[in-house]
């Protein structure tokens, strides 16, 4: 039985690859991001200066040789701060994302397994959480809570599994009634087996794809979330900062929004393009069920 | 003679109203428009100013943003204002006296004050605004002063006579507050429903503008007062709108959207308004502003408690840096919390200049030293030096002073994190409970050099402004004894060793008094820097016909 | 049919409640108290007037009657006086705002959808052609953009190197003052900037869903048919493929329909747009409490709503719900 599943499981990834790889534009995005994640974590080996350093002699210069991105209002060199604030960009958009998918996971699995009243009560926590909008909520939590790195990821990750959780719902009910799980109950195995083993790999398709174009949204959210002063606290440089450092001067320090700027737009639209791909390559799968209308495309 | 009454108590950092100069500096005009085309005054034309908040309310009495007390500010006025020189004279009071134990003071009315509805002005209103302040159904925020009047009365309807218990020094200062109508207000004040009075959306006042109409969120307009007791102001209308945002603000101003804006940045006034453009189209002024930005010690922290520890921290920053890294040098080193220029400013006393071979002296004394190599102090048990500045979210100024300041301390071997944080979550959360080691905030100076409710060790209430926590019993009883006379020499002394303690002690570090770079549309003629400001005379700012540009009459 | 629409609207109101209150207490809990913002940092705010406060607004009671107190008003649309000083009428604050933000919101959805709707079924009748790899990248571009910042380049260029445009607010000031059709003119002005940064974003992710949904349905057995039969092509686009994938559109117009009251805050704040957007983050950042559930209800109000109105439509036009079965959405 599990072989048979591992071998149809790597015809589908091969399968997958064959689609994906034809898709130059997805091909460039995956690229890019792969380049972009070296980039962050070798932040500190590459940063050519100090990013936190204030030198009060070399306010807003313009980009030169020894300053690649010029300098930001305090002096502080605008390329060590882009690239140390990748590194935050980007866990803030993995770890948010993952939480988003874990809760997501837990929830959607609980309502389509259990169904009745348990699905009642996960759905009706969807409706509720889908009703505020979500950048409201987002304002009115962290307008309360202590800024941080972890508080951003938590309450990003905390307003976006819904998506998740109804993808990961829909599968269950299709395929709680296939062979294989009447099977399984009838030989005994217990829920969480069940669950984990043979329902949720089936799922990891589509979840996969909305995690990965949640990815961009968290990104573009944190983003927006420091440019109005609730992110991570100075002198830590986000992109989202850096661009509202450089909000006033922007006719005079062009640099300061332009590259910071450029940072988010390349890591967003290679997310988006990758995660498209991948989606569009999963189609075949994707037109059995209607799991395409409910991934999410919000922003 | 003629000029605008400013209510002097307002606290809010980026006030620019006042300003004192020592003798030798004037205010600078920073451009070269031309003043020799001018053309005789006129009236007419609209004065376009940008707000960042909404008014609160249109009773300022009620109110605390400075937003509403700039509107209000032209719609009442006071029985005395302060003129160029920030001498107070003056203005619904024709003249007045005081007792010469201090206890006593009459004011003569003026009698030919209307309100904007025609009722004429007498002394049942300024008896009547005294009732209404201290009435425990009112919440007005700045009650203090007229609480410590023992009573006032007006024996005819020209005259009112107050008395005090004990003497207070900034008596006549009180009576610069907006008066309020009794004919319209007095139900309500009994009733305790001034918000909901129509007051407060269609105000009654004795100034010099009149209301015309408020869009909330949009804009608020007032018309010139053509019976004002000093004659018509010139500008005929005053348009304040509300732009929230800063940098939305700046972006008018270089597009000609507003004609008036209180204080540039000091980035904005010298790298971003130089262009021909720009000086053509405005007049740049540089004044000292009336304020100071300071680092304040949280004192029950046992590690502040030792005065070497705060001395090392003044010898580990640098002010020149500070000013030059965020007010782009526009500003002048602090030695103490009273204005530079005034009467009971002293500079002689104890400097902390930067010196970090001193601090890390003085802390080794204190025992703080790096034990295991790591750049960080610890104590003689092991426990490093970290310490957490706060300051308030939304103000650049703070934010880099918090960022320098820590770079600086980090250099001595102290670790320091940086937290900003919503101003009224701040405020409530850790500067009330005193729930803070370090903070970066600004005062004001005001015009009287009282300082009891800063520094006396009766005011470390939680809602009390002795945020330090400063108690020493010598400078208590010197505040006091300040507070109670009306002597100006005696009071020199006291205010003179006041500012020797202080430097010495430092409970915080006096940073900067910044400058206020007010910038006016090049159109507008009659402005004329002072010490106090520029806005002391802005009736009598015109615009000449040809140049007019907001036609309305 | 009438039974699936009746019983949506009942599982509404409970919905509703449970928002209402859910909000409520995390407000409640905030930190910072709205009496903070009356008394702020000066010399001379005096104490007593927050007792005063507390006593005035309530909030010494225990926080489930102070919701219950609320929440009777609150069914009357009587949403109590803001605590700022100026205490006006919350349901008066809004009901100046609100069409301030539908306004833009609808003109902004009107121009995604009319122009997503033709970018995204071109996009899928030609598939991996070239114009659907430009129109892609294009459109994730803009999906890419952050909108601050866009509005911040926009400004600059339009706003004060051109001077063409108006960068803030809704009217000049001397609005009153001009002819009748220069008034049109200034309004259509001032609008230009916040929608183009705006619709710039939007259009993204709506013609994406257009072409997938428009992909889905062209693959499905009855274009094929129809095809068979020998259509023209044209003619099975337009009469059948595209009938249907308009139907997840339709849903997605539903679920918009909150934004359309939220209101987008980073773009009123930037161009100065008085609508709830702003309100929004003004009272939650002053803690004006009574602002805040009343935004929150109208809100939530509209969201079911919407999502009511969704169904219904879908379930009209989608037989398969229609005749029965549990499956409705998933």
């Amino acid at each position: 039985m599990a072989a048979v599943a591992g071998s149809a499981r790597r015809g589908e990834i091969r399968q997958f690859w064959r689609t994906f790889s034809r898709n130059q534009l997805a091909m460039c995005g995956g690229a890019v991001v792969a380049v972009l994640v070296f980039l962050a974590v070798t932040a500190p080996l590459l940063a050519p200066w100090d990013p936190n350093r204030p030198d009060t002699k070399k306010i807003l210069t313009p980009p030169s040789s020894s300053h690649w991105f010029g300098t930001d209002p305090l002096g502080r060199d605008v390329l060590s701060r882009v690239l140390y604030g990748s590194r935050i960009s980007l866990s803030v958009g993995f770890v948010s994302v993952g939480i988003a998918a874990a809760i997501g996971m837990l929830m959607g699995a609980a309502a389509g397994y259990y169904g009745g009243m348990v699905d009642n009560v996960v759905m009706r926590m969807v409706d509720l959480m889908l009703v505020f909008p979500r950048f409201f909520l987002l304002l009115a939590v962290l307008a309360f809570l202590k800024p941080s790195i972890w508080t951003i990821m938590t309450v990003i990750g905390l307003t976006g599994w819904m998506g998740v959780a109804r993808l990961v719902r829909a599968e269950f009910l299709t395929l709680r009634e296939r062979e294989f799980v009447i099977w399984s109950e009838s030989v005994g195995a217990g829920a969480p087996r069940i669950i984990f083993r043979h329902i949720l790999p089936n799922a990891i398709a589509p979840i996969l794809v909305a995690m990965t174009l949640g990815i961009p949204a968290a990104i573009l959210t944190e983003a927006g979330l420091s440019f109005l002063g609730l992110g991570v606290q100075p002198p830590y440089a986000t992109w989202g900062n850096i661009l509202n450092d450089g909000r006033d001067y922007i006719e005079i320090a062009w640099w300061l929004t332009l590259y910071p700027g450029l940072a988010i737009l390349i890591t967003v639209l290679s997310y988006n393009l990758m995660g498209e791909g991948i989606r569009d390559a999963l189609d075949p799968r994707l037109r059995q069920s209607r799991l395409g209308r409910i991934v999410r495309l919000g922003r | 003679m003629p000029g605008r009454r400013v209510r002097a108590r307002a606290v809010l950092t980026w006030i620019a109203g006042l300003g004192l100069l020592a003798a030798a500096c004037n205010g600078q005009i920073e451009s070269g428009a031309d003043e020799a085309s001018a053309g005789p005054p006129a009236y007419g034309d609209t004065f376009i100013q940008a707000s960042i908040g909404d008014i609160g309310g249109l009773i300022p009495s009620l109110t605390s943003d400075q937003s509403s007390h700039e509107v209000g500010g032209m719609i009442y006025d006071g029985l005395v204002k302060l003129d160029k020189d920030l001498n107070m004279v003056p203005a619904m009071a024709e003249s007045w006296t005081y007792s010469t134990d201090c206890l006593d003071l009459t004011f003569r009315l003026r009698r030919d004050i209307k309100w904007h509805d025609g009722y004429p002005f007498n002394a049942d209103d300024v008896v009547f605004t005294y009732q209404a302040m201290v009435n425990p159904k009112t919440p007005a925020p700045f009650k203090e002063g007229f609480l410590l009047v023992k009573s006032v009365d007006a024996p005819d309807p020209y005259t009112v006579h107050v008395h005090y218990d004990k003497p207070y020094a900034r008596a006549v200062e009180t009576w610069g507050t907006y008066i309020l109508p009794k004919h319209l207000l007095q139900s309500f004040v009994d009733a305790g429903t001034m918000r909901e009075s129509p007051q407060n959306s269609q105000p009654v006042g004795t100034g010099p503008y009149r209301f015309q109409e408020w869009k909330p969120g949009e804009k608020v307009v007032l018309v010139a007062n053509p019976d004002y007791y000093e004659g018509r102001p010139y500008l005929s209308r005053v348009v304040y709108r509300v732009i929230p945002s800063q940098a939305t603000i700046f972006l008018e101003l270089k597009a000609k959207g507003v004609d008036y804006v209180s204080t540039l940045t000091g980035i904005q006034y010298a790298r971003q308004t130089e262009y021909p453009a720009f000086r053509k189209a405005y007049h740049k002024f540089r004044y000292p502003a009336s304020d100071y930005t300071f680092i304040g010690f949280n004192l029950k922290d046992p590690r502040f408690a030792d005065r070497r520890v705060r001395q090392a921290f003044a010898y580990a920053i640098n002010k020149q840096e500070l000013i030059d890294g965020v007010r782009l040098g526009l500003a002048r080193e602090a030695t103490g919390p009273i204005r530079p220029g005034t009467w009971a400013y002293t500079d002689k006393v104890a400097r902390f200049d930067f010196d970090p071979t001193k601090a890390r002296e003085l802390l080794a004394e204190a025992g703080w030293k790096d034990r295991d190599g790591d750049g960080v102090l610890e104590d003689k048990d092991g426990k490093p030096f970290t310490v957490t500045i706060r300051t308030n979210q939304g103000n650049d100024e703070r934010k880099k002073i918090a960022e320098i300041v820590q770079q600086r301390l980090k250099e001595i071997g102290i670790k320091v994190d940086i937290q900003l944080i919503e101003w009224a979550a701040f405020i409530k959360e850790f500067v009330k409970p005193r729930r803070f080691e370090l903070v970066v905030l600004g005062l004001g100076t005001g015009t009287d050099p009282d300082q009891f409710v800063v520094w006396h060790s009766s005011q470390r209430g939680p809602d009390q402004m002795n945020r330090t926590g400063y108690a020493n019993p010598e400078v208590d009883a010197l505040l006091e004894a300040g507070r109670s006379s009306c002597v100006q020499s005696e009071r020199v002394r006291y205010y003179h060793r006041i500012q020797e303690i202080l430097a010495e002690d430092l409970p915080m570090i006096f940073l900067y008094n910044r400058d206020a770079l007010p910038v006016v549309a090049a159109r507008i003629h009659g402005v004329s820097p002072s010490p106090s400001g520029i806005l002391y005379n802005f009736n009598e700012w015109y615009v000449p016909k040809a140049q007019q540009r907001y036609t309305s009459g | 049919m009438a039974l699936f629409a009746l019983r949506r609207l009942l599982l509404s109101i409970p919905l509703l409640i449970g928002i209402t209150f859910v909000s409520y207490v995390v407000i409640g809990l905030a930190p910072g108290g709205p009496l903070d913002f009356l008394t702020p940092e000066d010399p001379n705010a005096s104490p007593e007037v927050k007792e005063r406060l507390i006593k005035e607004f309530g909030l010494d009671k225990p926080i489930h009657v102070q919701y219950w107190q609320w929440l009777k008003r609150a069914v009357r649309l009587d949403f109590g006086r803001s605590f700022l000083p100026d205490g006006r009428p919350v349901s008066a604050k809004i009901a100046e705002r609100l069409p301030v933000t539908l306004f833009l919101n609808l003109i902004e959805l009107a121009i995604i959808v009319g122009l997503a709707v033709p970018i995204g079924v071109l996009s899928a009748t030609r598939q991996y052609s070239l114009y659907d790899k430009i129109t892609t990248i294009f459109v994730f571009v803009g999906f890419a953009t952050p909108d601050f910042w866009l509005a911040l380049l926009l400004m600059i260029l339009f706003g004060v190197q051109l001077g063409w445009l108006p960068i803030s607010g809704l009217r000049s000031l001397n609005w009153e003052y001009l002819s009748f059709w220069r008034q049109q003119w200034d309004f259509f002005a001032h609008l230009v900037l916040p929608i183009v940064v705006a619709t710039f974003g939007g259009l993204a992710g709506f013609s994406r869903y257009m072409r997938q949904s428009m992909l889905e349905v062209v693959r499905q057995d009855y274009v094929q048919t129809a095809r068979a039969k020998g259509l023209s092509e044209r003619a099975v686009i337009s009469k059948h493929a595209l009938r249907n994938a308009l139907l997840p559109v339709v849903t997605i117009l539903a679920l918009a329909l909150p934004g359309l009251i939220g209101g987008s805050v980073i773009i009123e704040s930037i161009f100065a747009i008085p609508g709830m957007g702003q309100l929004m983050v003004q009272s939650v950042f002053s803690r004006d409490y009574p602002v805040v559930m009343g935004n929150l209800v109208i809100v939530a109000s509209l969201t079911l709503v919407a999502n009511l109105v969704a169904d219904i439509t879908y379930a009209l036009v989608d037989p398969r719900i229609r005749f029965g079965g549990r499956r409705g959405r998933a």
